[in-house]
């Protein structure tokens, strides 16, 4: 069968060649546009004056417009339709789109912006959590604040308690093809767009509303991207309505691609976050109870951040029983670029908060950090498997839905949309929810399949973890410039879009009459294999090879109102929707060829390229030319959505989550203590996918989320300066993880179990998971930094060599 | 008269040609692509490579992902008659081709289509994910497979992926490694051109030529490897005037021994300026390593990272340390200064209109020399401190001490009052100590978003700190320890 077959990437073959083509390298169409945005120079304030006639008479420029120039808003934002495109008189950050351009070259267009003469009336700008705690400038009316127990009186009562707080930067996606969209205007002011996206029906929908179209008249096309990783989730949607209303105005096709320094200038970022801590734990260091304070800087627009940050407090407990437990979430806004999707979405943050609680918590104990990590893991799935109490229920498992039609906020087709309850009506409560009280998330799901004490056990064990550790000591005690240390830290992640509505999709499947089959669905690729896995869910349904599957692009045409491929969500939903899609033209092969030789369909196998059909064996082109002449349709349509969520964002209680995935990693580094350079070592990994769609594929996932992970807490540093202006906007001065970077030893393993849910043949989500074992790095660099005294490290993120420098010299003063 | 003018710069910013003195410059230019011969006419000097590929000739396998030479997305290979090296098309300026031999991605397979071992084994070896940046890394794989090189790391430093974590592509680069080049392939390597390159107005081919050239354009800006002019043009947009392009002097890319000691001219790439550095200097080769990716090293020059003055620019001190010479040219006037004595203050040098770098001398000497490059990233990052140390030390007592730095001034500079603190002492614990307040007599170093004052000054400390316990044997480098 296709699945479990570890195949190279569909398009490796062309990546390699140089001939896989992404959106600019489509050739620019006859009498094409090119378009740049002119970009705010002040983080706040407003314009007191614009002189564009410069840039008018610039050479090559043929338009250029303002934001009341515009057929309308062209609101670019997934949420609260709060991003106009261009800023009109009131400037949010430095960077902020004012004016746009469009030139005969990709080169005019730049130069010309540059003529522009603006002033700008400036105002204090609000940059830091700090500025915005202040300020209340936020986002919601106030913090948001979930609980489980009491938990400042289960801290005030423990027996031993910490607290403490820890930053964690943001981060550049830096997929290495920047934003880039061109649309072609069609017959009847139809448009065509093809975009570097991940979420193509939202580019659909934007540009619909930004042209004043029905959905209809647009169509998106994104054969692949260049990465994506969150960031091409929303933020490709300036571009795409830019390229759109100019070819709607010239009837010229128009293209816009970001100059990399532009991109970093314009686009969203990962969340910084700022997270203090209270716990109270026992002697062997098991938490008692847990304060967390969330301050997210979430920057000027709303975008995706109530999601995000939802998902931060979600990831608080990340593996650990926690009996009570307080989280406080602030929303802050800010005069900085619009933090966006990427990978793990609020979940790493959170995550990061309680594996600091896990190290300070041992480092008070002076016990080892696994010790007291393993202490709190939830119990093992087999444990809580039989009986226990009922399902949480919502207060109102059924409440009525609002019928009230869109409003114009809303954007549902995006996960900026948040409802309260999340919940189709009439929809299933959980039936698999039942676990005892113990074992619940701090939002109320139960935990019925962790598996983490087994895969820790083995990790421990292929890792040498115990016996490195002493190991370590012993190198420390002689080495007084140069110190180690290891750590080992677990994930489990929530898989599952949080805005339940979005867990569905779609799929459109073709069987010529020759047996060549092609296969569409909602997913985007964008590097990730989706559509290698897909292909052989599809080619294991028919029983071919994946070679009799042609992949071809997400095409909004296709297939309709699809969600981001985002949430790790890619192959659940989408090999769901192309099996389903299959199954249905399997069944009327199979139901045609039973009556054509007389025998039961149900009888009628399709395996190794050939279909059986009681005693004869058909090739599978074969058997399509017979259905063909039979007047039998080959082709359809799939559908999934995923079964069994229910969420209210509010009160912070439900099943947000389908299942958990999960993954632990063991790294070790070695630290200078005279300047706080610092190298990681070796890695050990064992990563949960439950019954892999495809190992090589799966195993690439976690090798590179692994490095992106430890990338965001080491040495990836976005530095503002104190006007809001972003100092590090290129790879000159943005430090992406390089070739050297990755570790010296690098084991990577898949744990071997299946799903327990019914996910597309008993696979796990793999995006986003692995990203967050890059934790274990940050970990292990504090233990290093703890070799050189008594006193807690209290190492931020990222953990630069000048933050370990500082860190050490705080670890040496507290002796 | 205002309107024309107009239409006039319009035609040269479109064609990105510019307008001097009354006359256009352009060039005519030959050079191989993907085996076949190519002749330009009336290029305009500062196209790169990149646009010109992607845009003239359709050729969009080579991708645009930085524009500024740090991701290596846009690696071409370009051979002359010194071999295959790998570059960065986007800073690469069409003119510097001329006479050479480029080969893109789509040139490495064969004419029937068969995969380039690297490129076989980035398939088998799940080597590629989102494939935006797999062209150029295919293309620092072949060349590095071309010259032998298994030294991965550092082939592919320049070389950006954000979605491997790079294992899948090294683990590719190691099984193609006893591949045998491809047949096609194998002209690169005993690179001749079909005929010889014309000349080129505004590419002298000698030292004597470009001192007269320059003498008529003084303004002109001299190009060399393009790695710093070539971001003035792609990131500052800027119309760049006359320029003069180095890359034919010949006599200027010489490294010879004399009794001044190693004589280096102001054209020595980087890559053999390291090689040239490895048994004498060992500490200055591994610095340049670190200081630049292969596709940097292959094109930056030693005479343009000292001339430009930058105070962040990693030769500086260790030329300074190692008590070089700069030797500078205006016309028929030579001048000799110690190279310290080279940087005034933030952006300004002593090089007077017309005069030009011609070569750096290193004195023979004993090796002393350690340089310490600290950056957020070990490979291919600027420098937030770059500290170069040469000293003497004669039965336990410091007799001399040059120790220069980078990133801790508007210049690079020498640390003067914490050499006079050590020389004449006792070679100690407590001499080092004595040194503390000397360190801001020296420095008042600046934050920014590399690292702040009191950093730059902790480490600045710190390195000295390092040379003395690396002096007594203590193990003090990172990157020297082994799982």
């Amino acid at each position: 069968m296709s699945v479990s077959k570890p195949l190279p990437h569909d398009a490796a073959r062309l990546h390699v060649t140089g001939a896989a083509r992404y959106v600019d390298d489509i050739p620019t169409p006859a009498r094409c546009l090119h378009l740049a945005f002119g970009l705010s120079q002040v983080a706040a304030g407003r314009i007191k004056s614009i002189d564009l006639e410069a840039v008018r008479h610039a050479p090559g420029v043929v338009g250029v417009w303002e934001a009341n120039d515009l057929p309308s808003d062209c609101d670019c934002s997934p949420s609260a339709h709060d991003e106009p495109m261009l800023s009109g008189k009131t400037i949010h950050y430095f960077g902020q789109p004012v004016f746009l351009v469009a030139a005969t070259s990709y080169l005019a267009a730049r130069k010309a912006v540059k003529a522009a003469e603006i002033l700008f009336e400036t105002r204090d700008a609000i940059l830091t959590i700090d500025d915005a705690l202040a300020a209340e400038s936020r986002f919601e009316d106030g913090p948001r604040v979930w609980s489980k127990g009491d938990a400042g009186e289960a801290i005030d009562t423990a027996p031993h308690r910490i607290e403490g707080e820890i930053e964690m930067g943001g981060q550049e996606h830096f997929y290495l093809e920047g934003q880039t969209a061109l649309a072609i205007p069609q017959e009847g002011g139809d448009i065509l767009v093809h975009a570097s996206t991940q979420h193509p029906t939202e580019i659909q929908h934007k540009v619909a509303h930004a042209l004043h179209l029905p959905m209809h008249g647009v169509r998106v096309e994104t054969r692949r991207m260049g990465g994506g990783f969150g960031g091409k989730e929303s933020q490709g949607n300036a571009l795409a309505i830019a390229c759109a209303v100019v070819a709607a105005k010239t009837g010229r096709p128009a293209k816009m691609r970001y100059d990399r320094d532009d991109d970093f200038m314009i686009t969203g970022k990962r969340h910084d976050f700022r997270i203090a801590y209270r716990a109270g734990f026992d002697a062997e260091g098991r938490v008692l109870g847990v304060e967390f304070v969330q301050y997210a800087r979430c920057g000027w627009a709303q975008d995706l951040s109530l999601p995000v940050a939802d998902r931060a407090m979600l990831h608080a407990d990340n593996a650990y029983h926690l009996p009570a437990i307080r989280i406080e979430s602030h929303r802050l806004r800010t005069n900085t670029q619009s933090a966006t999707a990427f990978r793990g979405f609020g979940g790493p943050q959170g995550m990061l908060g309680i594996e600091r609680v896990m190290d300070h918590v041992a480092h008070h104990l002076g016990t080892d950090p696994l010790a007291v990590r393993r202490a709190n893991y939830y119990a093992a799935a087999q444990d809580v498997d039989a009986g226990g109490g009922p399902a949480p229920r919502s207060a109102q498992p059924n409440a009525p839905r609002d019928i009230s039609g869109p409003k114009k906020d809303a954007d549902s087709t995006t996960r900026g949309a948040s409802p309260t309850v999340s919940q189709m009506p009439g929809a299933p409560q959980p039936d698999r929810v039942r676990a005892p009280q113990h074992q619940t998330t701090p939002y109320g799901q139960a935990v019925t399949d962790f598996i983490l004490h087994a895969m820790t056990d083995r990790l421990e064990r292929d890792a040498d973890y115990t016996k490195r550790r002493e190991t370590i000591a012993a190198w420390n005690a002689q080495s007084p410039v140069l110190k180690r240390g290891i750590a080992l830290t677990p994930v489990k992640f929530g898989i599952s879009f949080t805005l339940t509505h979005l867990n569905q999709a779609g799929a459109l499947v073709h069987v010529y009459q020759d047996g060549s089959i092609a296969m569409n669905h909602g997913g985007t690729e964008m590097g990730q294999g989706l559509f290698q896995k897909v292909a052989q869910v599809a080619a294991s349904r028919f029983g071919l090879s994946p070679e009799a599957i042609r992949i071809t692009a997400t095409d909004t045409a296709k297939v309709p109102n699809t969600s981001a491929t985002a949430a790790s969500s890619g192959s659940d939903l989408n090999g769901m929707a192309v099996k389903a899609a299959c199954d249905t033209i399997r069944d009327r092969m199979a139901e045609h060829l039973a009556r054509l030789y007389q025998t039961e369909p149900g009888t009628v196998r399709f395996a190794d390229g050939h279909v059986h059909v009681g005693d004869a064996v058909l090739s599978f082109g074969e058997a399509a030319t017979l259905c063909y002449e039979g007047r039998v349709s080959l082709s359809s349509t799939g559908f999934y959505k995923t079964p069994g969520l229910q969420w209210d964002r509010i009160k912070g209680r439900g099943r947000p989550f389908f299942y958990f995935a999960y993954g632990a990693a063991c790294t070790e580094v070695v630290v200078d203590s005279l300047t706080g350079e610092y190298r990681i070592l070796r890695a050990d990994i064992l990563h949960d996918c439950g019954t892999s769609l495809n190992p090589a594929l799966d195993i690439g996932q976690i090798e590179g989320g692994y490095v992106q992970g430890v990338g965001w807490v080491t040495t990836e540093e976005l530095v503002w300066d104190s006007e809001g202006r972003l100092r590090t906007h290129a790879p000159s001065t943005y430090k992406i993880p390089a070739c050297s970077d990755r570790p010296d030893v690098f084991h990577v393993a898949l744990w071997d179990g299946a799903n327990r849910e019914d996910t597309i043949y008993r696979s796990k989500a793999v995006g986003e998971p692995p990203f967050m074992l890059g934790i274990s790095a940050l970990m292990a660099l504090s233990d290093a930094i703890s070799a050189h005294g008594s006193r807690y490290p209290d190492l931020h993120a990222p953990a630069t060599p000048e933050r370990v420098l500082s860190a050490i010299q705080r670890v040496r003063d507290g002796d | 008269m205002a309107q024309l003018l107009r239409r006039i710069e319009g035609a040269t910013l479109e064609q990105g040609q510019f307008w001097y003195s009354g006359r256009f410059f352009t060039m005519d230019i030959t050079f191989l692509l993907n085996g076949e011969s190519v002749s330009l006419r009336d290029v305009a000097p500062t196209v790169t490579l990149l646009d010109w590929l992607r845009e003239e000739r359709g050729l969009t396998g080579t991708k645009e992902g930085c524009n500024e030479g740090d991701c290596g997305a846009c690696t071409v290979m370009v051979a002359d008659v010194e071999g295959a090296k790998a570059l960065n098309a986007c800073i690469l300026f069409l003119p510097q081709l001329h006479g050479k031999a480029v080969r893109t991605v789509e040139g490495l397979s064969g004419p029937d289509g068969g995969l380039h071992p690297v490129q076989s084994a980035m398939v088998d070896h799940h080597g590629s994910q989102c494939g935006f940046c797999t062209p150029g890394f295919v293309v620092s794989m072949a060349v590095a497979h071309l010259n032998g090189d298994t030294a991965h790391d550092d082939a592919l430093a320049g070389n950006l992926c954000r979605c491997t974590g790079y294992a899948p592509i090294i683990r590719a680069a190691q099984a193609a490694e006893q591949a045998p080049v491809p047949d096609w392939l194998e002209p690169a390597k005993g690179f001749r051109m079909p005929q010889q390159p014309a000349p080129l107005d505004m590419a002298p081919d000698s030292a004597d030529a470009l001192a007269d050239a320059l003498l008529r354009t003084p303004d002109a800006t001299l190009i060399a490897g393009a790695t710093d002019v070539g971001l003035w043009v792609t990131k500052g947009l800027r119309d760049l005037g006359p320029v003069l392009f180095l890359g034919r002097c010949t006599d200027l890319q010489q490294i010879e021994e004399t009794e001044d000691g190693l004589r280096i001219g102001a054209a020595v790439t980087m890559d053999r300026m390291l090689l040239a550095m490895r048994d004498r200097h060992p500490s200055y080769a591994e610095m340049i390593r670190r200081y630049g990716s292969a596709q940097v090293r292959a094109a930056a020059t030693i005479g343009g990272n000292v001339a430009n003055g930058s105070p962040i620019g990693d030769n500086p001190p260790a030329l300074i340390a190692l008590d070089a010479r700069l030797h500078l040219r205006c016309g028929q006037d030579r001048r000799v200064m110690a190279i310290e004595d080279f940087f005034i203050a933030y952006g300004q040098q002593d090089r007077a209109p017309g005069e030009f770098v011609e070569a750096i001398t290193i004195p023979v000497q004993k090796d002393r020399l350690r340089v310490y490059k600290l950056s957020k990233r070990f490979d291919q990052d600027i420098s937030a401190v770059c500290g170069a140390f040469s000293i003497t030390v004669e039965d336990d007592i410091v007799t001399a001490a040059r120790i220069a730095f980078g990133g801790m001034a508007g210049i690079p500079k020498r640390a003067s009052h914490v050499e006079r603190a050590l020389v004449g002492k006792p070679w100690s614990d407590a001499t080092l100590a004595s040194t503390q307040d000397a360190w801001e007599e020296d420095f008042a170093p600046m934050t920014d978003m590399r690292a702040s004052a009191g950093y730059r000054l902790d480490s600045a400390r710190n390195m000295l700190r390092r040379y003395f316990l690396e002096d007594r044997g203590e193990a003090v480098s990172v990157l020297e320890v082994t799982p």
